[in-house]
């Protein structure tokens, strides 16, 4: 029986991807976990293994062992499917996501589209576990996803159209390639094309924390408030797998970062590119993301909502006029 | 024969696979009880139609229906139902005797004409493309070729969201 290659490498890269986000989940619960004790001048996680090394193995058999209880009242079906649905765009998403020059599992014409069409049926896949939980914090944090969401999806799709209008392309390798040589090179500097660059990149930034639920708008969580929110029914690995989905959803929200703004793979002084230039500029973003999460309270909705429609919609529309018309006059 | 195993028996099963989840999206959407899984259904309908239009060559458009449908669209629609449906399940009474025959006669007129349509309409081979579905290629018929269609949808939102407007003004006074 004759087997295609291509099929076998999309295979490789599929088990790849899938083992990535699983680790990554589970290291990065590790070093949230470190990074928060440190800020609080705590220890951390320290007894099994070195540095506690270990801890998310054990965790992870832990989640796995408990048993999985679907609470009386709930809708069966969406209460099941809601983790999935949350999981798998995620890892969808890493597909078309390049590492380095050759490491891609799909290199995509539309590679930017792809990753924000998936990434936007992760709300879909938190409204309906909220839903289905019957649960009055679940459904009150599922209005606020909602419109969370919605607010920071516009500000964010602005900026990426600012974007692919001075790139010309949504090839997700085409944009980093047209970003080497150097620091100066990368599209945060782009000055010539819009002087407003770093400022879309932080708008960029602060949409990917909020996109993602993170502090200090985790909203959908608010634990201090809404005991866990959209989570609050559920047990074992149904919670599991949420977490996987969302530190999958930061590692993709970091990833695009990088190739959208800091040049992916391509070194800062222009010497050895490579794939571990992209971990390095990602890990960093993640590291500031939790860095931000153990240094700022939790905003009010309302101010949540004011920032999204009054400072960063206006900023980043002014921003896409700016572009436009220095594209159209130099 | 062509091999299971290899690139065009996969994504002709596939295709298959996504005719499929489509049907029993639509199928979901219409015959759930509760209105949240109905609209479950109806975004795994526009999955599976995303995915028909993925293998049809038209990359971007499949990408869009997963963005604005899915994504956009159910939320909405769930969100709309969350804050209208009371939480008990609400028992469907049926109105009047003749709904389901005339349900039943409709909708096999509209099968009928549009299995004619699709019959009698001279379609372009698969093979040959009107473009390659780029987003230059888009942007460009968009704003050329379809310039009126383009600015008659722009209206048609404009509307949509004046009119929203007007509404929730109206409730907010009272």
């Amino acid at each position: 029986m004759h087997v295609d290659p291509e099929i076998i490498r999309l295979l490789a890269f599929l088990v790849g991807v899938i083992a990535f986000a699983a680790l990554n989940a589970a290291y990065l619960v590790w070093l949230e976990r470190k990074e928060a004790a440190h800020i609080q001048r705590r220890i951390g996680p320290k007894e099994v293994g070195p540095f506690g090394l270990f801890q998310p193995l054990v965790d992870g058999i832990k989640l796995m062992t408990k048993q999985l209880i679907v609470p009386a009242g709930v809708d069966p079906v969406l209460f099941k499917i809601a983790p999935i649905l949350v999981m798998v765009p995620a890892i969808m998403s890493f597909v078309t996501i390049p590492f380095s020059e050759t490491l891609v599992a799909r290199n995509l014409d539309l590679g930017l589209l792809v990753i924000f069409a998936f990434a936007s049926v992760n709300v879909l896949g938190l409204l309906l576990g909220a839903w289905g939980s019957r649960n009055k914090y679940a459904v009150i944090s599922a209005a606020r996803v909602v419109s969370q969401n919605v607010a920071y999806e516009i500000p964010m799709l602005v900026t990426v159209v600012t974007l692919v209008m001075i790139t010309g392309t949504m090839n997700l390798h085409n944009i980093v390639m047209q970003q080497q040589g150097g620091f100066w090179h990368w599209n945060i500097l782009n000055l010539s094309a819009s002087p407003l660059m770093p400022v879309a990149f932080l708008i960029f930034f602060v949409c990917m924390l909020a996109e993602t639920n993170r502090a200090p708008f985790d909203m959908a969580e608010a634990e201090s408030e809404l005991v866990a929110g959209a989570f609050t029914e559920y047990s074992g690995m149904g919670f599991g797998v949420f977490f996987m989905g969302e530190y999958a959803n930061i590692v993709i929200g970091a990833s695009v970062a990088t190739i959208l703004f800091l040049g992916g793979w391509d070194c800062p002084l222009g010497l050895f590119p490579g794939v571990h230039w992209f971990l390095i500029k990602m890990y960093f973003l993640i590291f500031t993301v939790i860095w931000i999460r153990w240094t700022f309270p939790r905003t009010t909705f309302y101010g949540l909502l004011n920032l999204s429609w009054k400072i960063l919609i206006p900023i980043s529309f002014f921003n896409l006029i700016l572009t436009s018309a220095m594209l159209k006059v130099f | 024969m062509i091999s299971l195993f290899s690139v065009e028996g996969l994504s002709g099963l596939l295709f298959l696979a996504f005719i499929g989840v489509t049907l029993a999206g639509a199928l979901i959407a219409t015959s759930a009880r509760s209105l949240i899984r109905s609209v479950a259904g109806l975004a795994l309908c526009f999955l599976g139609v995303a995915g028909l239009y993925y293998y049809l060559n038209s990359p971007f458009v499949a990408l869009m229906q997963i963005l604005i449908y899915v994504g956009a669209i159910c939320v909405t629609i769930i969100f709309a139902v969350m804050l209208a449906e009371s939480s008990e399940l609400k028992q469907v009474t049926r109105r009047n005797v003749l709904v389901g025959p005339l349900a039943f006669l409709v909708s096999g007129i509209l099968v009928f004409g549009l299995a004619a349509l699709a019959l009698k309409t001279e379609w372009r081979p698969a093979s040959c493309l009107v473009n390659r579905g780029t987003v230059e290629d888009l942007g460009q018929s968009l704003l050329t070729t379809y310039s009126m269609s383009f600015e008659l949808i722009s209206v048609v939102l404009l509307v949509a969201v004046v009119g929203s407007l007007v509404l929730a003004r109206a409730g907010r006074d009272k």
